[in-house]
């Protein structure tokens, strides 16, 4: 009972982290932008949201506001792009993994700024309270959460396979050069992926925030979500769920059989034994530079 | 505008160029020498951490500007060379054979752990070392009957030939001890530059696929950088935590080798000279937004404040100053020596195009 | 022994078969081209030199010493140097320390030596320098020996590349193209060049080349491939006139209009 406990739990975390590493990956396969601050994203959408539904600021109804975070955290995305990513096109991935991490420093500091820094929790329809089955005592929120994140991945799924655009920025991610020969406006497709970056980042918010209190430094679980990234394999949007999952689900598996101290390492060394011996992630492939 | 008539092969290997820049330096010197008569014992402590963050942006600059490998996690070999050395000077090891011998231990460590990790490219590398730098905080706090775990360590008095050196007893000769490591890190790093090997790591940096057709073991020559880059780092991270007077797994907190990193950004990625101007930046911007603060009459410090200003700074330096401070400070220069037939368009960016690096 | 031998050699990518059990054999001293069309495999071949590649069968041989043997790092501490189709240079340096990294095969020095500059760091610099200054005399770079790559133009750069290579002083040269790219002007002096490295430095050439023009002026033999196979070998005349190399270059109906041309004459 109690491994069922954790595993849900922990695959509730997982989820999280998934898609957040999610958007990390979307916006690397498509513009090979690393965005070190995917997590303040999630962080941002979060606090949007807060700010519309929570009855100390707007008191929005939930399903009214949530497509108006979508629109906000979509722009914002699409913005950060077209004003200040747009300009380091091309140049060394140094400057872009180190201008995602001012920018992440910047997005806290203004969240802080506008909303504080103390915690404050979400007034989510997910947050629903506990339910007993037996002596199992399931979070209602982290059932919400694995089903969101469970039907937001088919939604994506469907939209890469479907649509236009979804499929634009496919062949963008494929090979830029000859997407652009082949008429796809390029630019325009990496803002989209931007756009929609800040969206899943969004939603993730949401979730987290469903789960438990809010504050500023919460972009920092952004860090685990690389991890996850990396455990998936940066090419694979599967991928980086999975490398979510995994790491939500060892977390609590680690609090609960390892001695204390060694259970927050455990995502990072799991993180530095695949990068020894499967360096591009569980589920990559690779191919070398061409001359 | 001067001109150099280059007369032996000398003139391009020497560390001067010609004897107004070796006035120049040497009058540099005179300055820093002559600072503590010239300054207040607060601001010489100041100008001591200057040194101190140079020390460490040199260590970061080897690897990033000029072998091109981003690290997130020097704060990781920081940690590892104030660690090693002050529980050598805790054993009776004297400091003046502690601190190199500090140094070699945080090089060796570093190029050991680079060999696995430096196979990786790009993301790969910089969030590997991301991990370390959050994993050596967990392992400061795992080792506690040699690190103090959470407690931390209160360092013993420095004491050269029996000359104890305290920070607050007599922070001149701090200062001094300070400007002599520097002096010799920066001296090394020079020759490293005018000699094959520094060559080779600009190799690396700018096309590997080429350095390996001109003979460059691309591995062993990462390596290398990074054991050097982490030797320089935990010299700088020893003087650190001396200098603090007290540390923990706190005082090196991944966010540390942050802010080294988004330092000799803002410093110029490359120079030498980047490593100072940016230390210099990251020194008084904490005194700087005090002050303005104190003017604005709010007197509370706002939280994160300062790493959101270090932030815009370097979105600012990145988009339109991508050679940092000294990059800046160049073409000042060219333009005063032009006067008045500098172009404006005359270092205009050159269109570049996305290189991919990326291993589908 | 030829210089450089290559026996059966065929890589493949996935199901591609690149280049098909190919056999060639470089003489010292000679200029020898590559020809084909697009996708040949004649860059291939010369990946499969420096090692960058690792064939499914077939040997390679540099002075008697297996090539597959090595890593690329170490091909050429042997003496091959090499240039690239796309200019691989250090963008991010000067000329004269791209041309000093070509001398990165003579280099003696240990990592304190270096650190510390003792003497003889600096006697095996003036030396280094020396020899980088015969190439930029003989290759007229002077203007530009402490310029940065990353504003120079193009046909300079191709330059460079090939002072680079020059100043590792290799036995064995392979040009990527050497021509592509270059004015009349820069054609005519890289041919020039070419005959020199030869004839003065003894310098073997192995080179790729579209420009039969250069080609039919500069090499002794040329091999002509295609589809990763060679077709012809031989003189440059014979290459040219070879009917299945002009198949290859312009297609069937071409060889057909010839010889009606040639019986139409006759």
């Amino acid at each position: 009972m109690e491994v069922l406990q954790l595993l849900i739990s922990g695959l509730a975390n997982g989820c999280v982290y998934g898609l957040v590493a999610l958007g990390f990956v979307l916006i690397y396969k498509a513009t090979e932008a690393v965005n070190f601050s995917q997590g303040d994203f999630m962080m941002l959408g979060a606090f949007v949201t807060l700010g519309f539904v929570n009855p100390e600021y707007m008191g929005l109804p939930f399903w009214v506001a949530l497509p108006l975070v979508f629109l906000v955290m979509g722009l914002f995305g699409y913005l950060l792009d077209l004003i200040v990513l747009r300009a380091v096109f091309g140049q060394s991935q140094v400057a872009v993994i180190i201008l995602t991490i001012a920018i992440g420093f910047v997005i806290r500091f203004s969240v802080g700024l506008i909303w504080g820094h103390e915690p404050q929790s979400l007034h989510s329809p997910l947050a629903l309270g506990d339910v007993r089955l037996g002596s199992l005592v399931l979070g209602l929120a982290d059932v919400a959460v694995i089903i969101t994140t469970f039907v937001m991945t088919v939604l994506l799924w469907q939209f890469f396979q479907r649509t236009k655009i979804g499929l634009a920025m496919q062949a963008a991610s494929q090979n830029q050069m000859a997407a652009y020969y082949m008429g796809i406006p390029v630019k325009r497709v990496q803002g989209m992926v931007w756009a929609l970056g800040g969206i899943v980042a969004a939603v993730a918010g949401i979730l987290y925030a469903s789960k438990g209190s809010m504050d500023p430094t919460a972009g920092f679980i952004g860090i685990k979500a690389f991890a996850a990234a990396v455990i998936g394999g940066f090419g694979s949007l599967p991928g980086a769920l999975a490398g979510g999952l995994i790491v939500g689900i060892i977390e609590p598996f680690a609090a609960r059989y390892l001695p204390p101290g060694y259970s927050q390492i455990a995502p990072y060394a799991l993180l530095i034994a695949v990068l020894l011996f499967r360096p591009h992630g569980l589920f990559a492939q690779v191919r070398t530079k061409k001359v | 505008m001067r001109f150099h008539f280059k007369t032996t092969y000398d003139d391009d290997i020497r560390l001067f160029i010609d004897g107004w820049k070796l006035f120049l330096y040497g009058a540099l010197l005179v300055l820093m020498l002559a600072l503590p008569w010239m300054i207040d014992s607060f601001y010489l402590g100041e100008a001591n951490n200057v040194l101190i963050w140079a020390v460490c942006g040199l260590g970061l600059m080897l690897l990033t500007g000029q072998t091109g490998q981003a690290s997130l996690g020097h704060s990781a070999f920081m940690a590892l060379g104030c660690y090693s050395c002050v529980l050598m000077m805790q054993a009776g090891v004297p400091f003046i054979i502690a601190l190199p011998v500090a140094g070699v231990i945080t090089g060796c460590i570093g190029a050991l752990i680079a060999i696995p990790a430096l196979k990786l490219h790009g993301v790969y590398l910089a969030i590997a070392t991301l991990a370390l730098a959050i994993l050596a905080d967990d392992i400061i706090v795992l080792l506690e009957p040699w690190t103090g775990g959470v407690s931390g360590i209160v360092p013993p008095d420095i004491v050269i030939f029996g000359y104890v050196v305290n920070r607050w007893g007599n922070p001149t000769e701090w200062y001094y001890m300070t400007l002599v490591v520097t002096l010799v890190v920066t001296l090394l790093y020079r020759n490293l530059l005018r000699a094959p090997l520094g060559r080779s790591f600009a190799a690396v940096r700018d096309s590997e696929i080429s350095a390996q057709a001109m003979g460059v073991d691309v591995a062993r020559t990462k390596t290398i950088a990074f054991g050097l880059s982490c030797a320089i780092t935990g010299l700088g991270g020893a003087l650190m935590g001396l200098f603090a007077g007290a540390f923990n797994n706190e005082t090196f907190n991944f966010l540390l080798s942050i802010q080294l990193l988004m330092m000799i950004v803002v410093g110029g990625l490359g120079f030498i000279h980047g490593a100072f101007l940016g230390a210099i930046v990251i020194a008084f911007l904490p005194q700087l937004l005090s002050i303005v603060s104190d003017m604005m009459g709010s007197g509370v410090a706002i939280p994160g404040l300062e790493s959101a200003v270090f932030g815009v700074i370097l979105i600012v330096f990145i988009l339109f100053e991508p050679m940092g401070l000294y990059g800046r400070w160049l073409k000042f220069r060219v333009f005063l020596e032009l006067f008045p037939f500098a172009r404006k368009d005359m270092f205009k960016r050159q269109k570049s195009y996305l290189k991919t690096e990326r291993l589908r | 022994m030829s210089l450089l031998e290559i026996e059966g050699v065929t890589l493949k990518f996935g199901g591609v078969t690149a280049v098909n059990n190919l056999s060639m054999k470089v003489e010292e001293g000679e200029v020898f081209a590559l020809v084909g069309p697009n996708g040949a495999g004649k860059s291939t071949v010369f990946n499969l030199i420096s090692r960058f590649y690792t064939p499914v069968s077939g040997s390679i041989k540099f002075d008697g010493h297996d090539l597959l043997q090595m890593s690329p790092h170490e091909v050429p501490s042997l003496g091959i140097a090499r240039t690239f189709q796309n200019i691989e240079l250090f963008h991010q340096a000067t000329v004269l320390q791209n041309l000093l990294v070509g001398r990165h095969r003579h280099r003696k020095a240990g990592l304190v030596p270096q650190l510390l500059h003792l003497p003889s760091v600096r006697a095996e610099e003036r030396a280094h320098r020396e020899a980088v200054e015969e190439v930029i005399d003989f290759l007229d770079l002077q203007p530009y020996r402490d310029k940065m790559i990353a504003g120079l133009p193009y046909g300079v750069r191709k330059v460079v590349e090939l002072g680079r290579a020059l100043a590792s002083k290799p036995r064995l040269l392979l040009l990527d193209e050497p021509a592509s790219g270059l004015s009349v002007e820069e054609t005519q002096n890289m041919r020039w060049w070419i005959d020199d490295i030869r004839r003065q430095m003894g310098i073997t050439v192995l080179m790729v080349e579209h420009d039969m023009g250069l080609v039919g002026k500069v090499s002794d033999r040329v091999l002509a491939l295609a589809d990763g196979a060679k077709l012809a070998e031989g003189t440059p005349a014979e290459v040219q006139s070879h009917p299945a190399v002009i198949e290859a270059y312009l297609g069937t109906s071409a060889i057909s209009k010839t010889a009606d041309a040639k019986g139409a004459r006759t």
